[in-house]
């Protein structure tokens, strides 16, 4: 028997700010989006807004061992656990499993450049890296960039002591870790559920990966569907997590319901073939059924060239009042960009802002997710 | 066909209906069984790298599949096809490339290698910076190294290597993912989303650098010589544990689906148990209690109970820290009976195959089950008075094994045990 899921919390910080409030006016507004040009030339990025970590991340120590992207999401998860009530709540905590989409830790650039120089000259390479990687290293830095360990510090920081599992896998793990949650959740193998992802944009070695395979978009920002001159990502540093739970759990608890999440899913479309991608977009929303005129579409598209046009056309064909590609706001966030789309959608409906929306998402390199929210 | 099997708690049996596995003693089960019985290292003087300056200088590696140098990816998907294509092939479910069920896949978390950094920065006149990498990158003359170090590029080769169905998952639990691996797969077929699952452990990110980090964090063993020998769960010099490299991979199927085909069950994942650790960041809580619990979980998930378990395929690492909590954490929820309960580390002969270490070891978990033999942990010269355990000590030994729990414990407080058991007895 399945149980119908609601959203009960959701924690969103981005280069907008943080907080729901922010995100609403933003969604109401369409507010001109926070683009730095300069720091990262030619590559556009949108620079989180400054955060005071003391507020969700109490002890400097916590801080010093966490790189940027696990400060963020651990704030982030912090928000929403104070909107759904449970920061206090150490029985809650105690059975909150917890699902993170996340990449990995940040190179030490500057480390790597002076390897890097070095190793050209070097006689013996091999000796050369060895003795500078066991000196120049430091420590602890593999534990700040372990994929799993923004989970970890989330339950080291706010005592959240149920299980975790990390996806990884770029966009796609944050359609999954969605989808899992949900699953998880209306099937009664969890009662309450965390999930969400963090991204950080302003560091060269994303960049760099990114680039490699020809995916950023230069210059100046465009909106997501209309960046035919210059294709590519214009990547945002942002954070979402959501507090999933059942419907009958949030109101014995007396928790205020902001959305309905009504259905999660997700396949794998064979990119070789034109078109694929739509196809699959459109499959998916199909399996939720009739979508209502008045629904809002917010999508998670990326700008990269070829699959950002499919899922244009995949929205085009919704009969929907209104679509919102969510990298016109914060930028594109990889792993945190499908829980972004799905927070920026139940803040929608928690603002009445409308009564039914659909999330859709295509993956830069390959997979696709779509999700339905309702109003609660 | 009408479901006619379930649990004890309502729930679709998850029955296993093929097995594979690579580790540096070998490919495939027949030469790993063979060995590990045999209480044989795969442990190494590692070739792979030039190991000047380094504390740590061997491995249990996996030398024999490629001639020419490879990344970390490259061997971690290499490993993983030969698992995959063992426990497939087992199953004769679905034919060649059209497995009908979904994917889950434990994976080491990759990143660009030194080699390609340093072909970027060929391009470069003057000092190397990240700039200079970019503009190196800018003339995607490198494109290959995009999907190369993207972290679900293993997984949906994998996918379109076996073609599974839906969205491959990839995930990381740290130490414990090829458990978390497989326990996605049981939690799947129990909620009747697929009748059949792929699920993979694979590590091959034994390089100059991963060494490093685990070394730096003082987590590996010393002693170098001989490197057989510095693999030694449980004892009292244990110093650290060694990397290994390896793939375990299991076909799941619904018991009912497996048997309406004509499939040999191997075995059923009778429960899994999971908790998190929010005490610290590589160590864990003083009092165990996640680790028991996390084992005291899988048996009630599996409607079994302590007295019910025949052995223990131990996490058994070899660092000073897990042994010892891991023995703790047992001897709670076993009691008394631990001190006469076999427990034994496949770490001892094989190194930690970190990623891959869950799914390795309940593919050797499931052959104990079926060849009534329990390997040994090996190196055991020095015990540890203060963890008194029957540790199948150096040599393998002959039981009846029914129902194993297996242990996986990770960085980040991730604790994960399964509870795997023998084949229904035919009605």
């Amino acid at each position: 028997m399945m149980r119908d899921v609601v959203i009960t919390g959701i924690g969103l910080a981005s280069s907008l700010g943080e907080g729901i409030e922010t995100h609403a006016a933003a969604l109401a507004s369409s507010v001109a989006p926070i683009v730095d040009t300069e720091s990262f030339a030619p590559y556009p990025v949108h620079r989180l807004k400054p955060l005071e970590l003391d507020r969700q991340i109490p002890k400097k120590s916590d801080q010093r061992q966490m790189e940027p992207w696990q400060r963020l999401g651990v704030y982030a998860a912090g928000l929403a656990l104070d909107a759904a009530g449970l920061k206090d709540d150490a029985e809650a905590k105690s059975e909150l499993q917890v699902i993170v989409a996340a990449g990995g830790g940040e190179r030490d650039h500057a480390v790597d450049s002076a390897i890097l120089t070095g190793l050209r000259g070097a006689n013996q390479p091999g000796a050369f890296l060895n003795e500078r990687l066991m000196g120049d290293l430091r420590p602890t830095l593999f534990l700040a960039q372990l994929s799993n360990l923004l989970a970890g510090n989330i339950a080291i920081v706010h005592g959240v002591t149920g299980a975790s599992r990390t996806f990884m896998g770029e966009e796609q793990a944050g359609v999954d870790a969605i989808r899992t949650a949900h699953a998880r959740v209306a099937s009664s193998q969890a009662e309450i559920m965390l999930v969400g992802g963090a991204y950080n944009a302003e560091r060269r070695d994303m960049l760099l990966l990114l680039e490699a395979g020809g995916y950023l978009r230069k210059g100046d920002f465009a909106p997501v569907f209309e960046r035919q001159d210059v294709p590519g990502l214009i990547t945002g540093s942002a954070a979402a997590f959501l507090v999933l739970e059942s419907t009958e759990r949030a109101k014995a608890r007396g928790a205020k319901v902001l959305a309905g999440l009504s259905h999660v899913a997700a396949d794998r479309a064979r990119r070789s073939e034109q078109g694929a991608v739509e196809a699959s977009l459109r499959k998916l929303v199909a399996g939720f059924g009739t979508v209502s005129s008045s629904a809002l579409v917010i999508s998670a598209a990326t700008g990269a060239a070829g699959v950002t046009s499919e899922e244009a056309s995949a929205i085009a064909s919704l009969p929907a009042a209104k679509r919102v590609a969510a990298g016109d706001l914060v930028g594109h966030s990889l792993e945190a960009a499908f829980p972004i789309s799905v927070a920026l959608a139940a803040i929608a409906l928690a603002n009445d802002q409308a009564s039914e929306a659909i999330v859709t998402g295509a993956g830069h390199w390959r997979g696709e997710g779509a999700a339905r929210l309702v109003k609660a | 066909m009408s479901a006619q099997h379930r649990d004890s708690k309502g729930r679709p049996v998850v029955a296993v209906t093929g097995l594979g596995v690579v580790t540096s003693l070998g490919q495939g089960k027949q030469t790993n069984w063979e060995a590990l019985t045999a209480g044989r290292s795969g442990i190494h003087r590692i070739e792979r790298f030039p190991i000047d300056g380094l504390r740590t200088t061997i491995a249990g590696t996996v030398d024999f599949l490629f001639d020419a140098p490879f990344t970390a990816p490259e061997l971690s998907e290499k490993l993983a096809t030969l698992a995959a294509e063992e426990a497939v092939s087992q199953s004769g479910l679905g034919s060649d490339g059209d497995f009908p069920g979904e994917l889950f896949m434990a994976v080491p978390p990759v990143e660009m290698e030194w080699p390609q950094k340093q072909e970027l920065a060929q391009a470069i006149d003057g000092d190397v910076d990240y700039d200079g990498l970019l503009r190196a990158a800018a003339t995607h003359k490198h494109k290959p190294m995009h999907e190369l170090f993207l972290f679900g590029g293993v997984a949906d080769h994998i996918a379109d290597r076996f073609g599974t169905k839906g969205s491959p998952i990839s995930l990381s639990t740290a130490c414990s993912s090829g458990a978390t691996a497989i326990q996605m797969g049981v939690e799947a077929i129990r909620r009747g989303e697929t009748s059949a699952a792929l699920c993979v452990g694979t590590d091959g990110s034994v390089h100059a650098e991963a060494l490093i980090r685990f070394s730096l964090l003082s987590a590996l063993s010393t002693q170098n010589e001989p490197p057989e020998g510095a693999s030694k769960p449980f004892s009292k010099n244990r110093d650290g544990f060694v990397m290994g490299e390896g793939a375990g991979a299991l076909v799941l199927e619904d018991y009912d689906h497996a048997l309406a085909r004509g499939a040999t069950i191997l075995g059923i994942v009778a429960g899994c148990g999971e908790r998190g650790d929010g005490f610290h960041r590589t160590r864990s809580s003083p009092d165990g209690k996640p680790a028991i619990l996390a084992m005291q979980d899988a048996l009630a998930d599996a409607g079994l109970t302590p007295d019910d378990v025949d052995y223990i395929n131990a996490h058994g690492t070899s660092t000073p820290e897990n042994d010892k909590m891991e023995a703790m954490s047992c001897s709670a929820v076993f009691g008394e009976r631990m001190a006469r309960l076999p427990i034994s580390s496949n770490k001892s002969m094989i190194g930690h195959t970190l990623t891959a270490a869950g799914a390795v070891e309940a593919v050797i978990s499931l052959l104990t089950i079926a060849n009534g033999r329990i390997p040994p942990t090996i190196n055991y010269n020095q015990p540890d008075a203060a963890i008194a355990l029957d540790v199948v000590p150096n040599t393998a030994r002959d039981a009846k094994v029914r129902t194993v729990i297996s242990n996986s414990f990770g960085f980040g407080g991730q604790n994960t045990c399964l509870v795997l058991t023998a084949p229904p007895e035919p009605a």
